[in-house]
């Protein structure tokens, strides 16, 4: 059964057949974290996909991962083009490596999850938080809830951990 | 052109000089064109015949690429009246149009036509724009989707800003740097009648422009425009019939690109583009390297993209890219001026194919700048590279186009100027 639901204006939807999404947002809706690990080579992949990017085995188990992470990159778009987005603009988009395989296979390989800085309870962050935020900066995830089976990955700044002095930031501010 | 020790340009390896542009043309660039993209393309392949000196008859083969926002080669080909023994519409943007000439040159060696008309027309600015504005913001998220869409995280602005913010971070490229390409490429602009936006612009312009995505301000992104382009590929034997100096061929390498397409972050260092493996397919394969090349169209749907490229294809070190656009290196009079028609920043905007147009005619040593046109139909170029003068590069023999799709994926061609 295709899974359905509303999240900022859009409509989203995972055909029943697309498998490797409809497990992976099933194990977000019940906010755990599980990313699809090789049957052959044990290495862990993002963003879900049919086959292993690495030794080509289409034969994967879906596996716990810690959802915790440093942000490599991001943007911060300040000219929303999506109707809904533009009521939280500015907003961050922040690429993080997760802690989880980072420098695995090759030392330029990371686990790199896309997705937006929100606060601890899943609001998009205010301007003063987003200025706080930069490469370099601890994050840890938080899920958003859209509908049963769907429930978005998002990430927050992980407020137990040892954050850096200062993060890189764009210049101009 | 003083060409390298490898001098075997008449033998077949690669192909090299076998095949030529002939023939280009193009629309107005507007913003409203009140033309279908279907009246557009046959506008620009109408002129693109007339440039080559040929009838529409003599083209038996066509090319095409869009993002589903155009109209295909069947429609075309009826228009100009025109009978294919090959055509091929294919989905894509911005590394196309080198891809799509690798391909007309397969197909020709191929014995299936003899000569290739590819073309983009488009309506960037007044039906779907390239950024998923209007109608396509609101199309449903689905499957793949959720993991870049659903966050907001979906024009190319928003989908290339990690890797340009990256690159800032891996190695100290500044801001004011980066404008530098939006001033050069408009400088040259200025001295393009037929630019979209002849205005020269400053640094501060570009930086105190308002923020779209950080690092991309307004004037770092390009123009949307509503125009079309076409160019026509044939034997260089068959060129000695036509109206202008071919541009010949001399190597291509189409839609190379990094690992992990899916999702191209997962590998890193995500500064590095899709150059870095393509340039050992292109210099090779054209027997030249970068500091042969004489004038450079480097894509630039953003400042960054432009640069990013510079470094990848060894045009300047990794890392260097910020000093190599501000050196004065890139422009008009410089050692190796680039996007001298204001390319995407300046002149509109047609996913790479008038970056192709300006290196064939500057290659013809016949740029349509303001000049003065002598009794020989020729441009009496003066060299003067002052606002509303000159943009022809004196002495010009071998240019690079540099195609950009994305971060991952690029396309790059190397023409010399034929006899």
């Amino acid at each position: 059964m295709t899974v359905r639901g509303e999240y900022l204006g859009m409509a989203l939807s995972i055909d029943d057949l697309d498998g490797e999404n409809v497990t992976y947002f099933k194990h977000c809706s019940e906010h755990d974290f599980h990313l699809q690990k090789c049957d052959d080579c044990s290495l862990l992949r993002y963003p879900p996909t049919s086959g292993c990017p690495w030794c080509s085995s289409p034969k994967s188990t879906w596996t716990k991962v810690e959802a915790k992470g440093e942000v490599h990159s991001y943007n911060e778009v300040h000219h929303a083009i999506q109707p809904a987005f533009k009521a939280v603009a500015p907003y961050m988009l922040l690429l993080v490596d997760l802690d989880t395989q980072k420098g695995s296979p090759t030392e330029d390989d990371a686990l790199r999850v896309a997705a937006n800085l929100m606060t601890a309870d899943g609001k998009f962050a205010p301007p003063d938080m987003v200025k706080k935020v930069g490469i370099g900066t601890r994050v840890r995830m938080v899920f958003v809830d859209v509908a049963d089976g769907l429930s978005i990955p998002q990430w927050t700044i992980d407020e137990t951990a040892k954050q850096p002095d200062k993060p890189w930031r764009y210049p101009q501010e | 052109m003083p060409l390298p020790a490898d001098t075997d340009a008449t033998t077949p390896k690669y192909l090299r000089d076998k095949y030529a542009i002939v023939g280009v043309g193009e629309t107005t660039y507007t913003r409203g064109s009140d033309k279908t993209t279907r009246a557009l393309g046959t506008w620009a392949l109408r002129n693109a015949i007339a440039d080559a000196g040929i009838k529409a008859s003599d083209i038996d083969g066509m090319l095409s690429y869009s993002g589903n926002d155009s109209t295909s080669a069947t429609f075309m080909a009826g228009d100009i009246g025109a009978r294919l023994n090959f055509y091929m519409d294919c989905i894509g943007g911005g590394s196309s149009t080198e891809a799509l000439i690798g391909i007309a040159i397969g197909v020709m060696e191929a014995g299936m036509c003899n000569c290739v008309a590819i073309f983009r027309a488009m309506n960037g600015f007044s039906q779907v724009r390239i950024g998923g504005t209007g109608a396509r913001s609101l199309a449903p998220v689905n499957g793949d989707m959720l993991h870049n869409r659903a966050y907001g995280w979906q024009s190319a602005g928003q989908n290339f800003a990690p890797t340009f913010m990256r690159h800032m971070y891996d190695y100290g490229t500044k801001p004011e740097q980066v404008a530098m390409v939006k001033v050069v490429h408009s400088e040259h602009a200025s001295n393009n009648p037929k630019a979209y936006y002849k205005k020269r612009y400053t640094v501060d312009d570009v930086l105190n422009s308002r923020m779209i995505c950080k690092p991309l301000h307004l004037l770092d992104c390009c123009v949307e425009t509503d125009n079309a382009t076409a160019i026509i590929v044939t034997r260089a034997d068959r060129a000695k019939d036509m109206r202008h100096t071919p541009a010949l061929i001399r190597g291509i390498v189409g839609r190379c690109s990094k690992p992990r397409m899916d999702m191209h972050y997962q590998h890193g260092p995500i500064s590095r583009v899709a150059g870095y493996y393509a340039k050992n397919i292109l210099w090779p394969n054209s027997g030249v390297g970068p500091e042969d090349i004489d004038a450079v169209g480097a894509y630039d749907a953003f400042t960054f993209t432009s640069m990013l490229q510079l470094e990848d294809y060894g045009f300047c070190k990794k890392g260097e890219g910020g000093e190599y656009v501000s050196s004065g290196i890139t422009r008009l009079g410089g050692k190796r001026p680039q996007n001298t028609s204001g390319g995407h920043l300046c002149e509109g905007y047609t996913h790479g194919m008038n970056m192709v147009i300006e290196n064939v005619r500057q290659l013809r040593h016949d740029v349509d700048d303001s000049c003065p046109v002598g009794p020989d139909g020729k441009r009496q170029h003066t060299y003067d590279y002052r606002e509303g003068g000159c943009r022809q590069v004196k002495d010009i023999e071998v240019t690079a186009n540099l195609g950009w799709a994305n971060p991952m994926t690029g396309s790059a061609m190397v023409m010399r100027r034929g006899a």
